[in-house]
């Protein structure tokens, strides 16, 4: 069973045997309003836990997307490239931005789950 | 000292407004369908936007006002037809710009409409130049609401009757609920529009009813998107001390009547750039990707040398693709130059190109 994880950064993450799919949540998308460009990682690199993997950008400023995990990018979603305003539609399902071939499973331990990152988002509001 | 609030401030707050501290007003950057939506429906409809930070300064004089503001504002103020109005600016000895501005020529004299962050230092410097020899009142009793758009037109006119037939750039007077209310066609969208002053009181009952009639509130974030589509400057950003209107390629705004007299604040420094041209100059950019470009960005030539900086970027949702302004040496302000744009560290491909991105539709009116 696959279950989904928070970061503090606004990442969810969902973990499917050693590969993670990772997105910007729905709070995330509210907060930085019309997203109007994406850049991924690219295939085949590596990314560190915490690391910047990514940028969207919203009409009003940009801010980097960070990978709350380890790993070998796998694959990226260009749909969310070509059509940016994918990303504030369907933020935690198909517009995912991208996946890794995971080092540890332990880093998925420090994350939240739901209900405390909902929690999380509620109090900072900002 | 708090932030200051408008008189629409339970408006925007009823309207799901997020708020920012903007010229130390809590304004509205947007409200619930976010800037991309307020944009399109000010260019397809209408929108309305709460402008009421701005400083509304009503100058009371005659003929030596006349006099005395020319040696002020590079225009031709005693041909100013009554209730017509002019984009200026506010220079320094140097023709540094302090501010930019609306002037309009009202029966007792004159209305100027300056910059929120501005309007404070404005009226001292225009205090001081005048030697205090004119009742100046910058009104705080007085909201400022700007309606922009196509259907504008249509909808003001169902709640101030006559307001259609005004020409672009110029203004009157009209009843409200049986209040003067000022109304010039103008606005800073690139659409058709109009701008409303209004006693603070009256203010929330107008909007609502232009809202009844089909309009929308737009927040300040769809009002910058739109300004910068119609390649209008914004203060603080685009235009500062440091750039002089022949720089910031705004010379269509100075009368030549006014540069061959000569008599202006910042006149000597004006006539050398027309004269000789300046080293650096305002321009539009169009970065080739979806790379948006924000104030600061470098850019680059073809060799890599540094040639100036972007001061206004976004997305603009009408041309659905980055928009940017910035100052570049001269030699490298010819439309379709090639340059590059340092975004995070990478350089990215642009081109300069002529303003605005997006056409105006302003409306002359039936009378011209």
């Amino acid at each position: 069973m696959s279950e989904v994880k928070y970061s503090k950064e606004h990442e969810w993450i969902k973990l499917e045997g050693d590969v993670a799919t990772i997105g910007i949540t729905k709070h995330a998308t509210e907060m930085l309003g019309d997203i109007v460009f994406a850049e991924l990682p690219e295939k085949g690199s590596d990314v560190e836990k915490d690391g910047t993997a990514g940028v969207v950008e919203s009409t009003k400023a940009a801010s980097d997307v960070y990978t709350p995990v380890s790993g070998e990018v796998v694959d990226t979603n260009q749909e969310i490239v070509d059509d940016p305003s994918k990303i504030n539609q369907d933020p935690e399902n198909s517009a995912w931005f991208f996946k890794l071939k995971i080092k540890d499973k332990s880093e998925m331990d420090s994350l939240m789950n739901k209900d405390d990152y909902d929690k999380f988002a509620k109090e900072n509001n900002t | 000292m708090g932030t200051k609030k408008t008189s629409l401030y339970q408006l925007h707050q009823d309207c799901n407004a997020k708020f920012v501290e903007f010229a130390g007003y809590q304004m509205p950057i947007q409200y619930s369908e976010g800037i991309v939506e307020e944009h399109k429906f000010t260019r397809n409809h209408s929108g309305i936007f709460d402008v009421s930070h701005m400083g509304q300064l009503f100058i009371y004089g005659g003929e030596e006002l006349i006099k005395d503001l020319e040696k002020i504002f590079p225009l031709d103020l005693k041909n100013l037809k009554l209730n017509h109005s002019k984009y200026s600016f506010l220079m320094d000895k140097d023709a540094g710009i302090q501010d930019d501005l609306i002037i309009t020529k009202i029966d007792e004299g004159f209305l100027i409409i300056l910059n929120a962050a501005c309007k404070d230092n404005d009226f001292k410097i225009l205090k001081e130049l005048l030697k205090k020899k004119y009742k100046m009142v910058l009104d705080e009793n007085r909201s400022l609401i700007a309606i922009q758009g196509p259907k504008s037109s249509q909808i003001l006119n169902e709640v101030v009757d006559g307001v259609k037939d005004l020409n672009f750039m110029s203004g009157n007077w009209f009843l409200f609920d049986n209040q003067k209310v000022y109304i010039t066609r103008s606005g800073y969208t690139g659409e058709d529009g109009f701008e409303i002053s209004i006693p603070n009181n009256f203010a929330e009952k107008l909007t609502r009813e232009l809202i009844n009639k089909g309009s929308k509130l737009a927040g300040l974030g769809a009002r910058d998107t739109l300004r910068l589509e119609a390649g209008l400057c914004l203060y603080g950003h685009d235009l500062d001390k440091d750039k002089t209107p022949v720089e910031a390629n705004l010379k269509w705004a100075i009368s030549k009547e006014r540069i061959s007299k000569g008599d202006f604040i910042g006149s000597d420094i004006i006539i050398k750039q027309l004269n000789d041209g300046v080293s650096k100059i305002r321009v539009g950019i169009k970065p080739e990707g979806r790379i948006i470009a924000r104030e600061k960005t470098k850019i680059f030539n073809q060799s890599d040398v540094h040639i100036g900086e972007i001061t206004s970027g976004t997305f603009g949702p009408s041309v659905n693709g980055p928009v940017a302004m910035g100052y570049v040496e001269n030699e490298f302000s010819k439309k379709n130059t090639k340059v590059f744009l340092e975004v995070r560290g990478k350089k990215y491909a642009a081109n300069i190109c002529s303003l605005p991105f997006y056409k105006k539709s302003y409306v002359k009116g039936v009378n011209q």
